[in-house]
């Protein structure tokens, strides 16, 4: 039985019945303000400074060579919980680029869904060749479902390129010119 | 089963647990029965014992005796000691005999898998983004279980050529090859085609084909199936769909009356390979590179794809009706097909007596290889033969049944499959009759027929073939037919209802096999559940006597069969 207490409260003393001091503490902060730097952005003419770990819109990224650098292993479409990302692999022409040859595998189409995508960042953890990041874009809007869905193109020009510190394929190259002169 | 056929058991003590194995197993078999798992690379069971990857390294021991009385060595408790090897043994070449102690998971077994694993890495590439194995590489699962986790490797690791075709369906990655020699022996042994081999020594030694040859057999991409890494890989299924994202369902190969096992390895409805499934009574684990592409025609465009009546669109329940309306006319004739599946055969054979039809059946007949590829083509002969569709051994043509149609005894046909224009009628006598016909392709037969019934492939329905050794196999649907069809039993049960009295609702595969078991016969008192995934063998009775067309082949032997039915006798 839950049992009701009454509060005695105390009459307001004669400073609290003029409300003065609560007037003059709010605008102290009022004043305080005024004469800080504003916080807020005019958004959009103003932008936000984005920091380097933020989780925007999965790009595709090519090596400073120019190069892509994702080999369609899937591993981001397997591993994306709503299943936003579709690849088709396919195999690279070695006629038609034969400085790429020696990757053999690259994606014929890839397409991330942005209507479905959830900005886990699951995709740039996973990716071994670390070809996919989740860069700085965080504002994507399209007037029809197909413009949602991010076509490779479209990947790699909101990609770019980024520093990559393996050279992982060019060193593959190298062995295969230099070493072991029997084979 | 032991190795002299019998299966006298023995007890062996793995792991220090006291268990029952077949006499003459091999210690990776034994260890697996009970549950224990011994990696291997280079052993595989339908092969001959080539021990060279090491990876199955356990120690063995035996119970020690008195190399002079014979007598038992005993410990201070009395007990028996047991003489442990100095060194571990592979599994693989280590037959089990009775009292053999095994330990499987011992620090120094631990240490051996250890140390061929760092070997074995030390010249692997780290290609598993791009590797086609990756998701099935042993190479990859036993790194993970019984590898460091990382390298110690500093030198340059070996270059070797990546991409060396074998053959037409085999491209080999030598880098990712790990010397373990089943293909070589697989060329030899299975499929007698000895044109694999190692040359050069060390690291640089390198699977090649002989000079002058290719790997070119009809069972070449069984080396990519065995292949425990990824170096041998087939061209066709190359970069094309990571094996994680693939549905494996089980089926059976239409090829030949052999009627290897499969899986079917597919993706939201589109099929991308299919892989033989180990059954020792059938194609053990082996599987044909032609019966490897029959999913492909199915994907072409001459595919029917709509029931039709007339020339007009029609839904199947009034494409049913209308067969149902010609039939009812009499004066049919059934040309039935050996492709069809037990219970399609079944309701065939209903139709056909209720509207008093004759069959008719056409044989389909290739070379032999005398492994896994039969003379006769057809998957399901013996299914007829059982159902009592057809009750003798099909001929090469209709010619009586166009002499029927000439006559006017014959005014309405119901054709499955085949194409009758190849089988003696002409297109003049296809005009004289009235035609329902049942197919998965648009041919010279379904531009005249009245009814056309669109059919599914093998991949798209369930069902059971009987294969060459009369044993009942069923299989699943892997993937969706075309937007619209239904199973060619659930039309062929309409059908067979609207002629009799009972509903016209396209009934499931088990509700088919209740009235299948309520026949006399072999199928007496089967059930579609009974029938159980490794297939169930069928008294051939007085079947057995028929002149089949099939020759000796991996699983059959006809000479073997005619003498053991002349003993009884």
């Amino acid at each position: 039985m839950a049992t009701t207490k009454v509060i005695e409260r105390k009459p307001l003393t004669f400073a609290e019945k003029t409300f003065l001091p609560q007037i003059a503490t709010g605008l102290k902060t009022t004043f305080g303000n005024m004469l800080k730097k504003p916080i807020t952005l005019q958004y959009p003419e103003e932008r936000p400074v984005i920091p380097d770990n933020y989780r925007g819109v999965p790009t595709l990224v090519k090596d400073p060579n120019g190069r892509e650098k994702c080999v369609s292993c899937q591993l981001c479409e397997f591993v994306c919980p709503p299943k936003a990302i579709r690849i088709t692999p396919g195999e690279i022409n070695a006629e038609a680029e034969p400085d790429r040859a020696h990757v053999e595998k690259a994606p014929q189409e890839f397409e991330i869904n942005m209507l479905r995508c959830i900005y886990c960042g699951f995709c740039q953890e996973v990716c071994p060749e670390e070809a996919i990041y989740l860069q700085d874009v965080f504002s994507l809007s399209g007037y029809s479902r197909e413009e949602m869905i991010n076509k490779k193109d479209k990947l790699y020009e909101l990609g770019g390129t980024l520093p990559d510190e393996h050279f992982k394929w060019d060193k593959k190259k190298a062995a295969e010119l230099s070493g072991n002169p029997e084979h | 089963m032991s190795a002299n056929g019998t299966s006298e058991m023995i007890t062996i003590n793995l792991d220090g647990r006291e268990v029952e194995v077949p006499k003459g197993m091999n210690a990776i078999e034994a260890a697996k029965l009970h549950g224990k798992e011994i990696p291997h690379y280079c052993y595989h069971p339908k092969l001959s014992i080539a021990g060279n990857c090491r990876m199955c390294l356990i120690e063995m021991g035996m119970p020690m005796r008195d190399r002079g009385t014979g007598e038992p060595v005993l410990d201070e408790q009395g007990v028996q000691k047991i003489g442990w090897g100095p060194k571990p043994v592979i599994g693989c070449a280590t037959d089990v005999s009775p009292g053999m102690h095994l330990r499987t998971d011992s620090e120094s077994v631990k240490e051996a898998r250890n140390g061929v694993t760092e070997f074995l890495l030390i010249n692997h590439p780290l290609d598993c983004p791009i590797c086609d194995q990756a998701g099935e590489c042993r190479l990859q699962e036993f790194s993970a279980d019984h590898g460091r986790g990382y390298s110690r490797f500093i030198e340059d690791k070996n270059v070797k050529p990546k991409r060396t075709v074998l053959g037409p369906r085999v491209t080999l990655d030598d880098e990712r090859c790990i010397l373990c020699s089943r293909c070589v022996r697989f060329s030899q042994e299975v499929a007698k085609d000895d044109v694999l081999g190692f040359v050069d020594r060390g690291t640089y030694s390198t699977l090649t084909c002989y000079p002058g040859k290719e790997l070119a057999n009809n069972y070449s991409l069984n080396t990519v199936d065995i292949c425990p890494v990824g170096a041998l890989t087939s061209t066709d299924f190359r970069f094309k769909m990571r094996v994680w994202f693939l549905k494996r369902t089980n089926s059976i190969c239409t090829e030949s009356s052999v009627g290897a096992n499969t899986t079917v390895w597919s993706r939201e409805g589109k099929i991308y390979r299919i892989t033989p499934r180990r059954n020792d009574a059938v194609n053990d684990t082996w599987m044909t590179d032609s019966g490897r592409d029959l999913f492909k025609p199915f994907e072409s465009d001459d595919r029917l794809t709509h029931y039709t009546v007339d020339g007009v669109h029609q839904s199947p329940e009034i494409a049913a009706k209308a067969a149902a309306e010609l039939l009812r006319a009499g004066s049919v004739a059934v040309v039935g097909s050996a492709h069809s599946t037990v219970e399609e055969q079944f309701i065939l054979e209903e139709i056909a007596k209720k509207t008093g039809a004759s069959v008719s059946m056409v044989k389909h007949e290739g070379e032999g290889d005398g492994i896994l590829l039969s003379e006769d083509r057809s998957p399901n002969l013996r299914g007829a033969l059982l159902n009592g569709l057809i009750s003798e051994l099909p001929k090469g043509d209709l010619t009586l049944l166009a002499a029927q149609v000439d006559s006017g005894a014959v005014k309405t046909l119901l054709v499955v499959n085949e194409d009758l224009t190849q089988l003696g009628l002409t297109e003049a006598q296809l005009g004289q009759v009235k035609i329902i016909y049942l197919g998965a392709f648009a041919n010279a037969v379904s531009q005249v027929a009245q009814v056309v019934l669109p059919s599914l492939s093998v991949f798209e329905k369930s069902g059971s073939f009987v294969n060459q050794n009369f044993r009942l196999q069923k299989f699943a649907a892997a993937v969706p037919g075309p937007r619209g069809l239904i199973a060619e039993l659930g039309v062929l049960a309409m059908v067979e209802a609207l002629l009799g009295e009972g509903n016209s609702q396209a009934p499931t595969i088990a509700q088919v096999w209740e009235r299948i078991g309520q026949t006399e016969g072999v199928f007496a008192g089967l059930a579609w559940q009974k029938i159980p995934e490794e297939g169930l063998k069928l008294e051939a009775g007085s079947l057995a006597k028929l002149n089949f067309v099939e020759s000796k082949n991996l699983k059959l032997d006809p000479a073997a069969l005619e003498a053991a039915q002349a003993l009884p006798a």
